[in-house]
């Protein structure tokens, strides 16, 4: 059982004084995230700060309990430059403990795959350095990257074919490294806002909405309802666009016209809607810590209802006859298989674990804001395919549509923002928010001013990156693209 | 004398229109306006003042190859015969000449694709090759249909069979050929559902890739050659599909134009309303070609 002392126990979207937080040694830190990931709970972040006593650095580590609602946080303090690495036998850190080596020179000894994650350091290119190899006569390298033939971002694939057949596929990233987190310390809240706006542009409310919480946590703001019911309808048109978008995309890759080209229109009608609610097609400047920035009135949401009703139409006839056509589903079926057991290994978030099979949504299990109200349903597939990942983009979209009709019917009245006062100084907040690609974790730390002195961005590319190159394995690499897209995931998001 | 002037000017012309009527048929099917009829002339005359970039490992082969597959589409183009009329070159035995034209043109692209050393190409040029082994015995099987029709190896007269035997003929053989060679066409000209000629995915293509370093008036001869084996190949399956003759030659090369028009309007169909295979279930459709043209050939014998 676990002990009051080991961990602390909080919720997403509340302060806790810093000194309250549980300091192990690393041996007895390990062993209880080994025993806790073991129970079924999963690491959201996992971190390193340089914000205490000099001479050292504190892990920090925030597990989710998705099943009780909570989160769990310990900590660590490392002297000196190495300490073990728990990669051997807990999958899910292996790119936390890499980017905690980039970021402050300690080495996890015994990692098995240690090289930087972003490049961060000016010396080292991104993509460059030894790249996994599996030798033989007949084994021959593709790598791709990371300048594509499409508009999309930079990354370098590295494969390992014998044939079509793929045996391997590492993912080098950090081309867009742009220094996020450092950039959010010590920031006025307005700049630092619209950092996390831009943090990856498609998911401009789900960051802004956790860097929010966030703020309002440390100040201990309370927000109003409608403030709340406006962030949800925010963050589900968010959802619809790029999940509509992302559909279109997938029927493009497999040459499957009429469904690409209704739903890059149909996307651009969702992202219209967003404009409705604040003037942007990405949502920019809508929220605000302490409530949102623009209100609507009833002429709006007339507007937002009847557009809404069209998108749903055109959206379903575009996307139904997408998963209606048999050469489609002979195409997406039993490509790309990501079972369950390895999503919980790698501990892999939104649509794509829940294509797994994994019941996992933040919205569900952590809910915050206006989820806490308004329940949406969970959906699911098990087969962990291609086909899987793009049907439950389609629930989602369709459970969006209903949670965005109820909420306008009923939108509370009131006030729309609260005034934020200063922030409480030595603590620690955690913001969970499930962003269309899964779950985004925010974590800041307080000094004794006031001021935000460490920022951790989790972006649910970070953990998801590694299921498509485990999804990759055995698959033909004539399919990557389109595992890649099923996937969807971002660039920036990860490289910060 | 007419009549040839008018083939080498169909030939050399009207392909390019295929491929407008192609994107325009696919971008309706899409609710969209799509590009102007006209758009792949434009693209040729645009790649052809263009400069070429042209990559210092690569060796003659790589600007020759384009040239060489241009003038075997365009021979093989010369032996096929459109509508009623007679073929400009036609000899006993030429339909071994026209399959292997066509082969010719698929050495060079893929030696021009192996020597520029990179991964994509070769990846594209071993697909190739490999569905080329499928495509082949397919186009013979059907040939050979025709040449125990018509009881000739002449390509030109072969070709007429249909029209010769359409009264009494085997009709059902035809049906299974036609199928066949329809498939066949899809494949040899890298359209949906085997090959997307429209994707910029690198890791998918097999045709566009072996092409992916040739550039300016080169990048040009290959696209004009492939709108050309297209145009061939359709009159070779339109004899089969439409062996109609009026009399009036007028007549007969207006039917054709028009023939071959919904020819293209049919592959722009097809294309709109299927998704592309997977790249391990290719070999399946071909070999379904290979199955249709064999049972024709079983038919017309037993």
């Amino acid at each position: 059982m676990t002990t009051p002392s080991e961990l602390l126990t909080t919720g997403t979207g509340r302060a806790v004084a810093f000194e309250k937080i549980p300091r192990h040694d690393l041996a007895a830190f390990q062993r209880i995230v080994r025993r806790e990931i073991e129970g079924g709970q999963r690491v959201a972040s996992f971190f390193g700060s340089d914000t205490g006593e000099p001479g050292g650095i504190d892990l920090l580590m925030v597990l989710a309990n998705d099943e009780d609602g909570q989160l769990n946080i310990l900590s660590a303090r490392v002297e000196g430059n190495s300490f073990p690495s728990m990669t051997p036998d807990c999958n899910q850190v292996h790119l936390f403990e890499r980017e905690i080596a980039e970021q402050f020179g300690v080495r996890p000894e015994g990692h098995p795959w240690l090289k930087p994650v972003r490049y961060s350091d000016p010396s080292s290119l991104p993509g460059s350095g030894d790249f996994y190899q599996v030798e033989g006569d007949e084994i021959h390298e593709v790598a791709v990257g990371p300048v594509h033939a499409g508009i999309i971002e930079p990354g370098h694939f590295r494969f390992q074919c014998h044939g079509e057949h793929v045996f391997h596929l590492e993912i080098a990233l950090g081309y867009q490294h742009r220094g996020i987190e450092k950039a959010l310390v010590e920031q006025p809240v307005k700049r630092a806002l619209h950092y996390a706006e831009t943090l990856s542009g498609d998911t401009t409310i789900g960051h802004a909405t956790a860097y929010c919480q966030l703020i309002e946590a440390l100040s201990g703001c309370k927000k109003t309802v409608r403030a709340q019911a406006l962030r949800g309808i925010a963050l589900e048109f968010e959802r619809l666009a790029n999940h509509i978008g992302d559909l279109g995309a997938l029927a493009g890759d497999i040459g499957f016209l009429p469904t690409a080209s209704y739903c890059g229109r149909i996307r651009g009608d969702f992202l219209n809607m967003t404009a409705v609610l604040c003037g942007n097609r990405f949502g920019r400047g809508l929220l605000r810590p302490g409530g949102a920035g623009y209100d609507l009135d009833a002429a709006q949401v007339d507007n937002l209802l009847k557009r809404l009703d069209l998108g749903e139409k055109d959206a379903a006839s575009a996307i139904e006859l997408m998963f209606d056509a048999p050469s489609v589903l002979a195409r997406l079926e039993g490509n790309g298989i990501l079972p369950a057991e390895i999503c919980q290994t790698l501990g892999i978030v939104g649509p794509v674990a829940r294509a797994s099979g994994v019941q996992r949504d933040v919205r569900h299990d952590h809910p915050s804001g206006i989820y806490r109200f308004a329940q949406l349903p969970l959906p699911s597939w098990n087969s962990g395919d291609a086909f899987a990942r793009g049907y439950v983009r389609w629930l989602e979209i369709k459970h969006s549509i209903a949670f965005i009709r109820d909420q306008l019917h009923a939108l509370p009245a009131g006030e729309i923002h609260t005034a934020t006062g200063p922030l409480k100084p030595g603590c620690l907040a955690v913001s969970l928010v499930e962003g269309w690609r899964g779950e985004l974790c925010h974590v800041a730390l307080t000094g004794e001013q006031g001021n935000v002195q460490r920022y951790k961005v989790t972006d649910p590319s970070f953990h998801n990156w590694a299921g498509l190159a485990h999804a990759m394995r055995g698959e033909q690499i004539s399919d990557f693209p389109l595992n890649n897209k099923s996937f969807s995931l971002s660039y920036c998001g990860h490289d910060l | 004398m007419i009549n040839l002037l008018i083939h080498f000017v169909l030939m050399l012309a009207m392909p390019p229109l295929l491929l407008g009527v192609i994107n325009k048929t696919k971008a309706l099917f899409a609710g969209r306006k799509g590009p102007p009829l006209l758009q792949s002339y434009y693209d040729l005359i645009k790649l052809a003042r263009k400069d070429m970039v042209i990559s210092q490992t690569t060796t003659w082969i790589f600007v020759a190859a384009p040239v060489i597959t241009l003038v075997g589409i365009l021979m093989a183009g010369c032996l096929v015969p459109l509508g009623p009329f007679h073929a400009p070159v036609s000899f006993t035995g030429d339909l071994i000449l026209f399959a292997y034209l066509f082969a010719v043109g698929r050495f060079f692209t893929t030696a021009a694709a192996l020597d520029t050393g990179s991964p994509f190409e070769g990846m594209g040029a071993a697909r190739e090759v490999t569905f080329a082994c499928l495509s082949e015995p397919a186009l013979f099987f059907a040939l050979l249909v025709l040449a125990k029709m018509s009881g000739t190896l002449m390509l030109g007269d072969l070709l007429h069979a249909p029209l010769m035997v359409s009264g009494q003929g085997d009709p059902a053989s035809l049906v299974l050929v036609a199928i066949g060679m329809f498939i066949l066409l899809l494949a040899e000209n890298s359209r949906i559902p085997v090959d997307d000629p429209n994707t910029h995915l690198e890791l998918t293509m097999i045709h566009e890739v072996m092409v992916l370093d040739h550039s300016g008036p080169l990048l040009g001869l290959i696209l004009y050659g492939a709108s050309i084996k297209l145009f061939v190949l359709g009159a070779v399956l339109l004899h089969i599909l439409f062996p109609f003759q009026s009399g009036s030659a007028l007549l007969d090369w207006g039917l054709f134009i028009v023939e071959m028009l919904g020819l293209a309007v049919g592959v722009g169909v097809v294309e709109s309303i299927m998704a592309r295979l997977q790249m391990r279930h290719v070999p399946y459709l071909l070999i379904a070609a290979i199955l249709f043209c064999a049972f024709g050939f079983v038919l017309l014998v037993r």
